[in-house]
């Protein structure tokens, strides 16, 4: 009878869409050992893109006389702060726009060079070089009108559940973080450390590619990379995550 | 209040009766004519390709490393539920819970944005639901 009862109490427990409280970095779910690999840039797998990002910044883009540094000088001091703030409304576009698009339109806009691919190495590198230079900031999303109309469109995504296995994002990241998935720790599916190098993957990734992994997982049709699906999504998620120190790049399980 | 108390348990008491009665009506008929294996259905449920029990719950009698904590431990769960009652559970667990967040191991009512790969297909085969009864019907106290 008592675990008849024990029974009816965990099925009597209301998922309530309750906001969290604090956010946690997924660092908190990993392994000593992974967090170990992400505590030493030299260790860190992700710095080899981060070099390269370096070098990206540094040298004319292919075909223009100008690089980034051109204009922008020292990422270090201009790009202090940028990443934490993506993704961001443009108001000259009139568009919600992610870090992964800012840098390609400035790589077509201002260099005169094509769109680098979506999950490519070259975005990557770029990605995470300019990210890092907001490590240990907060995540600090400039909330307005259009913004929040993103963030709710990313919520109801977040809360929909879908797939064979019938789950949402929220079932889990929200109701159950903390609690165990067979070995793994269940995180908050916090973004504040893309792009990662994902022990998994044994490679980078960014966050749209996270999302296309987790819906597979819940064997879900994931949306394309870059879609305003992912974006909406990652509005929310950052919004969410507001205040949580940027740890690009990040190493994860 | 002291009067409220044994009214509400006699309310509980109906609600579950009904309720597991309605189940076993539901699903007491096995899916195929082949009896359940048991030791299939051990296979089955520590997979973890196949989306199965040890993801989420654990079993204290087996040794497998790494079991789930999301949902009730599945120890002495012959106890509490019968083989139709434990067969509706993997079939479609959201008929006794609509909130739950068991998957629904064989229908594809009510599923959203399903993956191309798993279009139109269920979680276990019949014959998979039939081993995982078979074998959670062996966990006693």
């Amino acid at each position: 009878m008592k675990r008849l009862l024990a029974l009816l109490m965990v099925m009597a427990t209301p998922a309530l869409a309750e906001p969290i409280s604090a956010p946690v970095s997924g660092y908190t779910f990993m392994e000593p050992s992974t967090q170990q690999i992400q505590d030493d840039d030299f260790l860190n797998p992700a710095f080899f893109l981060v070099e390269k990002g370096q070098a990206l910044w540094d040298q004319p883009w292919p075909g223009a006389d100008q690089s980034c540094r051109s204009c922008h000088g020292d990422a270090e001091t201009s790009m202090r702060g940028v990443a934490a703030r993506y993704p961001d409304w443009d108001s000259r576009d009139a568009v919600m726009i992610s870090l992964e698009s800012r840098l390609n339109r400035e790589i077509t806009e201002r260099l005169g060079g094509h769109p680098l691919a979506l999950e490519s190495e070259d975005l990557l590198a770029l990605t995470a070089f300019v990210s890092l230079q907001s490590r240990g900031l907060p995540m600090a999303i400039r909330i307005d009108e259009q913004v929040q109309e993103w963030v709710d469109r990313g919520q109801e995504i977040f809360v929909t559940r879908r797939g064979q296995l019938n789950l949402s994002c929220q079932n889990c990241h929200d109701d159950h973080w903390g609690q165990m998935l067979r070995g793994d720790m269940i995180s908050q599916g916090q973004i504040n450390a893309f792009p990662i190098f994902r022990l998994t993957w044994d490679e980078v990734g960014s966050r749209h590619r996270m999302f296309t992994w987790c819906m597979e997982a819940i064997r879900s049709e994931p949306f394309p990379l870059g879609s305003d699906e992912y974006l909406a999504l990652e509005t929310y998620l950052a919004v969410r995550g507001q205040g949580l120190m940027i740890e690009a790049p990040g190493v994860r399980r | 209040m002291p009067r409220v108390v044994p009214f509400l348990q006699l309310v509980l008491c109906i609600l579950l009766a009904g309720s597991a009665g309605a189940e076993s009506l539901l699903s007491e008929t096995p899916l195929t004519d082949q009896p359940g294996d048991a030791t299939r259905g051990l296979a089955i449920i520590r997979d973890p390709s196949r989306a199965s029990c040890l993801i989420c719950h654990s079993i204290a009698s087996l040794p497998d490393k790494d079991q789930g904590g999301l949902g009730p431990p599945l120890d002495g769960v012959a106890e509490i539920y019968d083989a139709g009652q434990l067969r509706q559970r993997i079939i479609d667990a959201r008929r006794g819970n609509p909130i739950t967040i068991m998957p629904p191991y064989f229908t594809t009512d009510g599923l959203f944005r399903v993956g191309e790969r798993w279009e139109g297909q269920t979680i276990y085969t019949a014959q998979d639901v039939e081993d995982v009864v078979a074998f959670l019907l062996t966990l006693k106290d």
